[in-house]
């Protein structure tokens, strides 16, 4: 690597890979080969967070600017350990999730518009990586648009006419939260003038008392929390990942709102400052009411849901309740709670999301009640299904289980009794919800005259196994993410007195 | 045998045996004689480790870490005499099961039989690691791997009924579980920094009194398995599961394993004196007291034989966790002693209730008037078993029911001794009459002759049997055992 | 300074409501975009205008002027723009499927038709 000098410039790499590749993969035409070369472009990208979160870890935050511009009056990108390990997660999860995609949108998609689909994914994963890794705060904002116009795209390829309405009604919400966003770095800048992050975050300190940062911070997160589907601004996520296609549903669920809260960290820890966001101006006291509401109301509205995708999507919505009680917590275990749950979190929905893909291409149904006896005639699928279940629930020894328990120590360590109790009563309601879908499938039998089902193809069976094995093995050897998380969450808190 | 192995490692082989067992079980599916045989050689294996970690003997504070899921905290196992006690107990009996199972389903044309075997197995494999879990998070793991093990057999038939006693069981014990004990698991852990099970506990001086009664009461209500009244639900309905489910798992594995987790957190998380400064220590013991009479008086007034039985061992449980919370040499002797005297019972009870079911399809304490003498073997192991039970000589229960009574009488509780002394009335009025009236009552029109259940479900349950008498006659290595739990 | 002296703020607020509204109250998918448009327009100006000083000149120097502009907020709000003009271009493009996918541009009779499917 180090003959072409290349590994001093895998930051940029990181995002002008995907950037370069999408139109490239437009003009494929196969199917067969833009299937292909998007794989392996986003396992060049899988590569490359790989090493840079090795080198993070090794050597500290890496500094990189942009056509050799350098900070603050360039854009600079910056890779410390917590958005390493964002990029390891998002790419992790995008080269899985294309590798499953290709059967699965034979069957949803039009063949002529597959090249675009691949295409569109690339820029999607272009935006993701670049807001991720950049370190200026403008340059969010434009990867930021990057990816969700390219998810609105995305989405609107479903298969049901729905996703049309779906896409566009988040298109709708999306450009107001972007272009609160927007306002919000137009009124840092106005007050600084400037648009570096850790330039941000010095001159931004020393006028906390201004009109225009009360002002800008508002703006900011509801940008930030309608991105991330924070409850109550949820409402364009479970029509978006329901009528979604199979594969899209898989990559959005896993990565979307995940990028979203990490810039929501990265805002208020590290732009705005964690003293000056929860000491001064107490969001977390504003945040916590909203992550419990997600949490309890997400859950609810989840048991009686009768699409299955639907009621995934409203599992989603409590799942980032849990992130965001993390956030709150502003404590060591609370917010390596919510990193691992980030990650976590992925593997789950990821999986759920794979296997009831599995489910839509053999049976053509997203119905809870069509699931009848598929526990007998799809066992793999189903099992895929249980175990990530399971893991959702938070069984001992599966990824859930972990993040919910340094979430539940946060609450204990912060004397927070009733918060500890509410995250539990959350897992309760996640088992009725979930055992529903459950009993129906492995209890209920079809009648004789429906058509036989069989097992889902292996190319759809073997990601959605190695997620379920992630499930599994992440429960047990936790030194990776806990371990990562942790590092990530002390860097965020570093400026805490 | 294997002379280099560690305790903790034959702990480890021992949990791993009968999970081993299951895929040659899955592969050979399709050949029941030796699918029952690979069933078979797994118990004896299993009995085989654990008889040489007797010999081995024990030294608590060694231990097989497998791994650490959350930093601090690691999943480890560990040989004591509580564990041994325990995982004796259910090697023993599993081979015994076995044994029933083959005759019992058999004879009764389940379904699924494969499944059966392969979830029994693994649902032993979590009991063996509950009993030799270093620590509380270990425990914990198994204990809930147990609970979701056991649920495809307790709704083995796929009924509504299955599905729905499914729920009741599934709800009550998760939700049990982790809405109380993971709670007073994680605080327990902030307060003490450690869950390890350590002689004297480990909350000592990092705890006070009132927070003290508070996280006793979330142990004793969070552990579901012990079946305390009202968190007693889901026992009854596990009863639609077929019977050598209801003998093994519901009269021993399972709710053993409740009560072997007060056991371990009263002795190795509080430590005595914890125990009997907590405000609610008090306040528990009359629960306790509570569910043992109203156990007993629901169990007057079942007619279906198991159902009366499952409610005797919601009674029984509650022997135990009186003994743990009393924490005194007797009572915690009288305690670990009633697990096994109480399980050899329990577990006849259910052989015979399941070998009249097979043989005359009867599930009805009043139909089984005048059956001694189609059933003689049967009705007179129900007979040995009740005595043990009630705590009579000479069967194996005298013993346990004494050293209970010493307890409450060393610690000054009179009453309890007292409703000690009424709840075995109530135990013969509810389990005696059912044998008498099966040798002594008439059969009514129908002329009996003798048909006894098939030769493997006989042969169990004669070796149950006999274990309560032989326990009675000769029980230094139970009481050696039962004794040295609480010494470090 | 008195609040009028801060008019360009005062039209920034007007148009982002007028837009807001038109967003929120709107059955017409095209009125629904085009009130997104004016909502971000309206953001252009905030930027364009905090680079405006009164007196100002564009930054080049030179003897006579010693007061400047700053440029930044015009080049970002380009880049805005571009993004403004292809959300609309795909809201458009969506808005013709939806048309086709379902007859209507109207909120209502598409929900009823949706709820159809139920």
């Amino acid at each position: 690597m180090t003959l072409l000098g290349i590994d001093n410039h895998l930051p940029a790499l990181q995002v002008v890979i995907p950037l370069m590749g999408a139109p490239l993969c437009f003009l494929l035409r196969r199917p067969v080969l833009a299937w292909g070369f998007s794989v392996a472009i986003s396992s060049a990208t899988l590569i490359i967070a790989f090493l840079l979160l090795q080198t993070t870890l090794q050597t500290g935050p890496l500094s990189y600017a942009l056509g050799g511009w350098a900070a603050p009056w360039g854009i600079e990108y910056r890779v410390d350990t917590l958005n390493g390990y964002i990029l390891l997660l998002v790419t992790a999860i995008s080269t899985l999730s294309l590798l499953y995609a290709r059967t699965s949108f034979e069957h949803e998609i039009n063949s002529a518009q597959l090249p675009l689909l691949y295409a569109g994914w690339l820029l999607c994963l272009t935006g993701f990586l670049g807001m991720t890794i950049t370190g200026d705060a403008f340059n969010v904002f434009v990867f930021l648009e990057i990816s969700s116009l390219s998810s609105y795209l995305l989405i609107s390829l479903g298969p049901d006419r729905r996703s049309l309405t779906a896409a566009f009604r988040y298109l709708v919400i999306g450009t107001i939260g972007a272009t609160f966003i927007l306002i919000a770095i137009g009124l840092f800048y106005s007050m600084t003038g400037t648009l570096n992050m850790a330039d941000l975050a010095i001159l931004l300190s020393k006028n906390t008392e201004s009109r225009t940062f009360h002002a800008a911070i508002g703006f900011l997160l509801i940008g930030l929390a309608i991105k991330a589907a924070i409850f109550p601004l949820h409402l364009w996520l479970p029509n978006a990942y329901t009528w979604a296609p199979s594969a899209v549903s898989v990559f959005l669920a896993a990565t979307a709102t995940k990028v979203a809260i990490y810039l929501l960290l990265r805002f208020l820890f590290t732009v705005i400052g964690a003293e000056h966001s929860f000491n001064l101006f107490t969001l977390n006291q504003a945040l916590l009411p909203l992550g419990v509401l997600a949490v309890l109301i997400g859950s609810v509205v989840a048991i009686y849901q009768d699409n299955i995708k639907k009621l995934l999507a409203y599992s989603s919505v409590a799942q980032i309740g849990y992130m965001v009680l993390g956030i709150t917590l502003v404590s060591l275990s609370g917010l390596t709670a919510t990193l691992l749950h980030l990650f976590n979190h992925a593997l789950m929905k990821g999986a759920l999301f794979m296997a009831v893909g599995a489910i839509f291409y053999r049976t053509g149904s997203l119905r809870i009640a069509d699931l009848t006896g598929l526990g007998r005639t799809m066992p793999l699928t189903m099992a895929a299904f249980l175990i990530s279940g399971l893991s959702l629930i938070g069984l001992p020894l599966t990824v859930g289980f972990v993040s919910k328990w340094y979430l539940v120590v946060g609450a204990v360590e912060a004397n927070q009794m009733w918060l500890a109790i509410i995250i539990l009563l959350g897992s309760l309601l996640a088992i009725i919800y979930f055992w529903k879908v459950i009993e129906i499938a492995y209890f209920h039998h079809k009648s004789s005259e429906a058509p036989v089902v069989n097992e889902a193809p292996l190319s759809l069976l073997i990601p959605t196994w190695i997620l379920v094995g992630a499930n599994i093995y992440f429960g047990i050897d936790t030194r990776l993410t806990a371990g990562v998380a942790e590092k990530a969450a002390l860097l965020l808190l570093g400026g805490t007195p | 045998m294997i002379p280099e192995l560690e305790s903790g490692n034959i702990a480890l082989l021992s949990m791993l045996t009968p999970l081993a067992a299951t895929p040659l079980m899955l592969l050979l599916h399709r050949y029941p004689n030796w699918r029952e045989t690979v069933s078979l050689g797994a118990g004896l294996v299993l009995l085989l480790l654990v008889i040489q970690l007797h010999s081995a003997g024990t030294t608590p504070l060694e231990t097989t870490t497998l791994a650490a899921p959350v930093t601090g905290i690691s999943i480890a196992l560990a040989v004591e005499p509580l564990g041994l006690l325990f995982a004796t107990l259910i090697s023993i009996l599993w081979l015994a099961t076995t044994v029933y199972a083959i005759g019992y389903m058999r004879h009764h044309d389940e379904s699924h039989q494969t499944r059966f075997y392969i979830w029994f197995a693994i649902a032993i494999s979590s009991a063996i690691g509950i009993a030799f879990s270093a620590n509380m998070f270990t425990l914990f793991v198994f204990y809930e791997l147990l609970t979701f093990s056991t649920f495809p057999l307790v709704t083995h038939s796929g009924s509504r009924e299955a599905r729905l006693a499914g729920r009741t069981y599934l709800g009550w014990l998760v939700g049990t579980s982790v809405g109380f004990l993971l709670f007073a698991m994680v605080w327990t852990w902030i307060l003490a920094g450690t869950l390890d099970f350590r002689p004297g506990g480990v909350l000592a001086g990092h705890i006070t009194p009132s927070q003290g009664g508070i996280l006793l009461g979330l142990y004793v209500i969070g552990v579901g398995k012990a079946a305390l009244i009202p968190f007693h639900r889901w026992l009854p309905a596990a009863m639609v599961a077929p019977t050598p489910v209801s003998a093994l798992l519901h009269a021993v594995a399972v709710v053993k394993a409740g009560v072997f987790t007060i056991l371990k957190v009263v002795i190795f998380i509080f430590g005595f004196d914890l125990v009997n400064s907590a405000w609610s220590q008090e306040l528990l013991l009359y629960a306790v007291a509570t569910t043992i009479i109203i156990g007993s008086l629901i169990a007057l007034r079942q007619d279906n034989l198991k159902r009366r039985l499952a409610y005797s061992t919601i009674s029984q449980l509650s022997y135990i966790v009186l003994g743990a919370l009393l924490v005194n040499s007797a009572s915690l002797t009288g305690s670990a002693m009633h697990m096994v005297t109480h399980a050899f019972g329990k577990i006849t009870l259910f052989f015979c209730a399941g070998a009249i079911l097979v043989t005359t399809h009867k599930t009805k304490v009043s139909e089984l008037s005048g059956l001694g003498r189609q059933m003689p073997l049967t009705m007179a192991a129900f007979f040995i078993a009740s005595i043990s039970i009630i705590g009579l000589p000479p069967a194996a229960g005298t013993w346990s029911k004494w050293y209970l009574a010493m307890g409450t009488v060393e610690s000054g509780q009179w009453l309890l001794l007292g409703i000690l002394m009424v709840s075995s009335l109530l135990n013969i009025a509810y389990l005696l009459p059912i044998p008498l009236n099966a040798f002594l009552g008439s059969s009514g029109n129908n002329k009996s002759h003798f048909q006894e259940a098939p030769a493997p479900i006989l042969l169990a349950i004669t070796f149950t049997a006999a274990g309560c008498l032989f326990l009675f006659f000769w029980p230094d290595t139970l009481y050696q055992l039962a004794s040295s739990i609480h010494l470090p | 300074m008195s609040n009028l002296g801060l008019y360009n703020y005062w039209i920034v607020i007007t148009l982002m409501m007028i837009g807001f509204y038109t967003v929120m109250a709107s059955h017409n998918l095209v009125k629904t975009l085009i009130g997104l448009n004016i909502f971000q327009t309206s953001v252009f100006m905030l930027y364009i205008s905090f680079g405006k000083i009164a007196n100002g000149t564009a930054p080049i120097l030179s003897e006579s002027h010693t007061l400047y502009a700053n440029p930044l907020p015009h080049v970002l709000i380009l880049t805005a723009i571009v993004v403004g003009v292809a959300t609309t271009a795909l809201g458009l493009a969506l808005v013709v499927r939806i048309k086709d996918a379902f007859g209507a541009v109207d909120e209502e009779t598409i929900t009823l038709e949706e709820e159809k499917e139920e």
